[in-house]
């Protein structure tokens, strides 16, 4: 668990001097994880589960997750229920518009795999992780909010594991005019030379 | 209007029609040729049909067995044309002229069985992207990611 997670806590050991020591991984997760603002691309019947999850029932503004109906202001986008070859070009124009960021959970099983439309069906699309990087699947048909519940619940404790260095470290290369280029940190593709100790 | 009533209303109007006319399953049904199709659908429109519910088709075996429901709301009495076409160059006259409710009707038809309506205004696709190949209502329709069902589920 993060030191950010047992803030209280470290507060009150802290004898109100007010300073907190995190990571900026752990500062940024719990940040990210805890307000995840949902673009509902609900287009079938799951979409019904997704609405009836925001609304007073099961709140899911209790748990920060909020629906926008514009893709900029969202962190995950809920697919939820049968994307068509003729609608995904548009659900993958809306995720490219999403800011990073950015995550997808595929709600029910016409968005996992193509559902009931598997077979004999010229028009739907077989899973939008054809052409979407999922992160959480749901199955069921539809699924129960609750479901929805437990996979932002998971796509939190995914999330509580990313670390932005990664991505740090492949950008950080340098290139001067003239030079080879100088690397800073670990180039993709690098790792091997690492391991067995090469010189750097 | 009960069946009987309009049997007797279509006959009494226009004769030719009479024999055309049946009754299947307790519907009246008007079995036209491909060529009589707009002459019969515009007298059953002089004779009260003024709304035109249903156009769609079926895939038969030798031919294409176009289906219009139409329903008179002065008598309230529905009655249906049915047209077979050529399966190897399906083509017919639109009814839009008629009834516009045909406009997109036909275009659906178009999109999922390939009839050509003679006379559309604007016979395009409607629900299918408009780089799509073939007609997947079609029985004999196949395209590459296509899965067939297997036997034993």
């Amino acid at each position: 668990m993060a030191l950010i997670d047992r803030l209280g806590e470290t507060l009150d050991k802290g004898q109100g001097s007010g300073i907190i020591l995190s990571t900026v991984d752990s500062l940024l997760d719990w940040a990210r994880g805890k307000s995840l603002w949902a673009m509902p691309m609900g287009t079938a019947c799951c979409a019904m589960e997704l609405i009836a999850a925001s609304f007073n029932k099961f709140d899911f503004d209790r748990h920060g997750t909020f629906p926008r109906p514009d893709p900029r202001h969202t962190d995950v986008m809920i697919v939820a229920g049968t994307i068509t070859k003729k609608m995904a070009p548009a659900v993958k124009q809306l995720y490219e518009q999403m800011a990073d960021p950015k995550w997808v959970i595929a709600m029910g099983n016409c968005a996992v795999s193509g559902g009931i439309f598997y077979y004999d069906t010229y028009s739907v699309v077989r899973g939008v992780d054809e052409f979407l990087p999922v992160d959480v699947y749901i199955a069921g048909c539809p699924p129960r909010p609750e479901s929805l519940q437990d996979a932002v619940f998971r796509l939190r404790e995914r999330i509580a594991t990313e670390s932005i260095a990664p991505d740090r470290r492949r950008e950080a290369v340098l290139t001067l005019p003239g030079s080879a280029d100088i690397s800073f940190g670990v180039r993709p593709g690098d790792h091997g030379a690492d391991e067995q100790g090469g010189a750097r | 209007m009960n069946i009987a009533a309009l049997r007797e209303h279509l006959c009494a109007t226009y004769p030719d029609l009479c024999p055309l006319f049946s009754i299947e399953f307790g519907d009246g049904v008007l079995s036209v040729d491909p060529d009589r199709l707009l002459e019969a659908a515009g007298n059953l429109k002089d004779l009260g049909f003024d709304r035109l519910s249903v156009v769609t088709a079926v895939d038969r075996p030798t031919h294409f067995e176009l289906v219009y429901r139409l329903y008179a709301r002065p008598m309230s009495a529905a009655v249906f044309i049915k047209c077979n076409v050529d399966r190897e160059n399906p083509r017919v006259h639109s009814l839009a002229g008629l009834w516009p409710a045909a406009l997109w009707q036909e275009r659906e038809t178009f999109d999922m069985f390939g009839i050509i309506f003679e006379g559309h205004p604007d016979l395009r696709r409607i629900l299918l992207p408009d780089d799509w190949e073939g007609y997947p209502l079609r029985k004999d329709y196949q395209d590459e990611t296509l899965i067939r069902r297997p036997d034993y589920i």
